[in-house]
């Protein structure tokens, strides 16, 4: 059976309420789900004796600006078994800003999520040292978020005196 | 040349204490490196086989800020970072002189964003400025010939009586 | 000397050292303490901090602090055309920038859905092997220098002087050229360019060896190195090793040979592994690497045919400046492809390749304007740097020099 069908044929049977949505873009498998279920199936799919996802490659979000679900986090995983790279995504809130943390299934995870929280301000629960990676402890703003400008908001930075 | 000539024939020389200090000064410059990111590979470059540094005078490049008398800054410098660059240069010793290497220390260069200072000339007084997005090694061997000048120029009464800088110090414990 | 009066001894030392001949101090804290590696040192490769907490000598904790050299480059993506980016990721791993342009256009090409002619595919392969060797060599030669063998790293910058004297016939620039262009490469490769990359690759192999001849069988190197900064597989693959750093674990791991892209699954290659995990393991396998890398590109050479070097479409491929200045048709096109963009159809790519640190992977999101609606970067240093704490436990304060070095981090990728 080719990879993809199995990998959505597992998914469907062991988590069935998550609601899944299939596509496929210039080669590559997209996977959508309900953001409940982000650690039981990466979990899943890590630990799978047949699938083996062992890499993480990377964690991120898309800010959409003017929709009814701001952020999207998207997930790319990697098997080196059968060397195929899987995409999954799932919608999350501006209001109900948070997801859960995957920090427990890939270690790497740790500081792709502590990006994620700095630049975009998404909450990720469970998360062992949530706090800013690249900017200063003290910045208040997001910056990746598409309401924040370019050159930044004057002030929000100290410098130091000639 | 010069030297020899005049100590063969007569056995003495007589100049300007000034000159005799200004050229002491000029011919043994020790660069500190503030090496942050792209120029830093080429003022690596600058140091080895192919442009060698060191036949101008600057045959060690120190990383003690306590031992050097010319800062080059070779990178982006964010706000971040600033404070830190501001501290190093606190902590050299007078007579000092800083080289600002490429385009983003001179004035933010292509990164025209919220978190990289738009030129260190905010924070730090600079004697050079050197274009280049990096700038080749012959070009900042260039600015270093320019500041020799520079230094050249003075007089050793020009550095007597500076007012200390307030330095802080935190505690970590 | 000047004497210790007793307040500069701490009351409980002194009262042990008063009391017994046979010291033994229980209080643990009394012998810790929080060192800053900071972000201005002579051994971190860049801006990266370090706190180490420190048991004496030993190392018990770290925490690294990134962030110095955060240049906001994706927000800068969001704001410009694809093609006014290509600039910018040359300054990403600065050391091999050539390998960065492939990276991006070849992202870029995926969601335009262009195809390179074949030329250009080869000299792409040829610019990204020699970036990898010129990377090494100064992963090689810092690594030394950070060791002790400062002789090494003025060797290896010699190799290096020569790999962009052929950069600058080829491209233009000795450092940082933005030589790829969506659709090809900027210029045709010179016979006098591709002259000097046989030679160079003629002579890599001795050249190599003559510095190898220093460290190899070098005792304070081996002895140096051996046992220091393991890392098992398992663990390298939870925390996202890719490249020479997770071959040096045992993960016989190439993105070359997973997932070929430009013309590699035509060239035969072989793809080096060790199994220790420690940093020798890794100095070993960079060592390799330039040596397949030498052996990739003489292949290529003899491969590379005759022909165009950049696609036909008039659309999103620039055309030669040449021919901008002297017909119309054509500089209508560069006229709205500078100022518009290109254009690449509603969607999401994600496409990787094997930098030379590791996987350097580019997520773009494009909603059909002429710039990214968002671009990622996925940095190998980045991720390297978050182990450093698992590998630093348990050794001296000198051998987290050494297992910085290793590692190999740049700090304009990590901190994009």
């Amino acid at each position: 059976m080719e990879l993809k069908e199995l990998i959505s044929q597992k998914l469907q049977t062991n988590f069935s309420e998550a609601e899944f949505e299939f596509s496929e873009y210039r080669n590559e498998f997209n996977i959508k789900f309900n953001k409940k279920f982000v650690n039981p199936i990466c979990k899943f799919l890590k630990e799978d004796s047949e699938l083996e996802f062992l890499l993480c490659e990377d964690i991120t979000a898309v800010d959409w600006a003017k929709r009814t679900n701001r952020f999207t986090v998207v997930y790319h995983i990697f098997s080196i078994k059968h060397n195929f790279r899987l995409v999954l995504k799932s919608d999350v809130d501006e209001a109900d800003c948070a997801i859960d943390s995957v920090s427990s299934v890939w270690k790497t995870s740790n500081w792709q999520e502590r990006e994620c929280y700095d630049m975009y301000g998404i909450k990720f629960n469970n998360h062992p040292d949530l706090r800013r990676i690249y900017m200063p402890e003290e910045f208040e703003y997001h910056p990746l978020r598409k309401d924040f400008p370019l050159m930044g908001i004057p002030g929000s930075l100290p410098l130091p005196k000639k | 040349m010069g030297l020899e000539a005049k100590l063969n024939s007569d056995g003495f020389l007589v100049t300007q204490l000034d000159a005799v200090v200004a050229w002491a000064r000029k011919n043994s410059v020790y660069p500190m490196p503030m090496g942050i990111s792209c120029c830093a590979i080429e003022m690596m470059a600058s140091a080895d086989p192919k442009y060698d540094i060191a036949r101008f005078g600057s045959e060690v490049m120190r990383f003690t800020p306590r031992q050097c008398d010319l800062m080059i800054v070779a990178g982006t410098v964010t706000y971040k970072m600033s404070h830190v660059v501001r501290k190093i240069y606190e902590q050299m010793p007078d007579p000092k002189w800083v080289i600002a290497m490429g385009a983003c220390t001179s004035t933010g260069g292509m990164y025209r964003s919220y978190s990289v200072v738009q030129g260190i000339d905010q924070f730090l007084p600079v004697d050079v400025y050197v274009a280049g997005c990096p700038p080749r090694p012959d070009n900042l061997l260039n600015a270093l010939i320019q500041i020799q000048n520079k230094i050249g120029r003075t007089r050793a009464r020009d550095f007597q009586n500076l007012k200390l800088p307030e330095l802080n110090v935190i505690q970590n414990n | 000397m000047d004497r210790l009066t007793k307040d500069d001894v701490h009351p409980k030392i002194l009262q042990k050292l008063l009391e017994d001949s046979d010291i033994t101090i229980e209080d643990a804290l009394e012998n810790e303490m929080i060192l800053n590696m900071g972000p201005q040192h002579p051994a971190t490769h860049g801006v990266l901090r370090l706190l180490l907490r420190l048991d004496g000598e030993t190392v018990i904790g770290c925490v690294p602090d990134v962030g110095y050299l955060h240049r906001g480059y994706e927000k800068m993506a969001e704001n410009m055309s694809y093609y006014e980016y290509i600039p910018h990721t040359d300054r990403l791993d600065y050391i091999s920038p050539l390998a960065n342009n492939v990276a991006w256009v070849l992202a870029v090409e995926k969601l335009a859905g262009i195809e390179v002619p074949i030329r250009a595919q080869y000299i792409r392969m040829i610019i990204a092997e020699l970036a990898r060797v010129a990377s090494h060599l100064v992963a090689i030669g810092s690594f030394a220098m950070d060791v002790g063998a400062l002789t090494v790293f003025l060797w290896t910058l010699r190799e290096r002087e020569k790999i962009m004297d052929i950069w600058d016939i080829l491209c233009g620039a000795r450092f940082t050229n933005s030589y790829t262009r969506i659709g090809g490469v900027a210029n045709d490769a010179q016979p006098e360019a591709l002259a000097l990359v046989k030679k160079f690759i003629e002579e890599i192999d001795s050249n190599l060896s003559e510095c190898e001849s220093l460290l190899n069988t070098n005792r304070i190197f081996i002895e140096r190195l051996d046992g220091v900064g393991v890392i098992s597989k398992e663990d390298a693959l939870s925390y996202g090793y890719t490249g020479p750093n997770l071959r040096a674990s045992g993960v016989e791991f190439d993105l070359r040979r997973a997932t070929p892209y430009l013309q590699y699954d035509k060239v035969d290659f072989r793809i080096p592994v060790f199994t220790e995990g420690d940093c020798l393991a890794r100095y070993f396998v960079r060592a390799d690497e330039v040596r397949e890398s030498a052996k990739i590109v003489k292949q290529v050479l003899q491969l590379m045919p005759q022909g165009e070097i950049k696609a036909n479409l008039p659309k999103s491929v620039l055309p030669q400046k040449t021919e901008v200045y002297s017909k119309m048709e054509e500089l209508i096109h560069d006229f709205m492809i500078v100022n518009f963009g290109i254009n690449p159809p509603v969607g999401e790519v994600y496409h990787a390749i094997e930098g030379s640190k590791g996987e350097l992977g580019f997520y773009i999101v494009s909603k059909g304007e002429g710039h990214p609606w968002k671009c990622k970067i996925r940095s190998p240093s980045f991720i390297h740097i978050q182990s450093l704490p698992h590998l630093v436990k348990g050794h001296m304060v000198s051998d987290v020099v050494a297992i910085i070095g290793s590692i190999d981090p740049i700090m304009g990728e990590a901190d994009k």
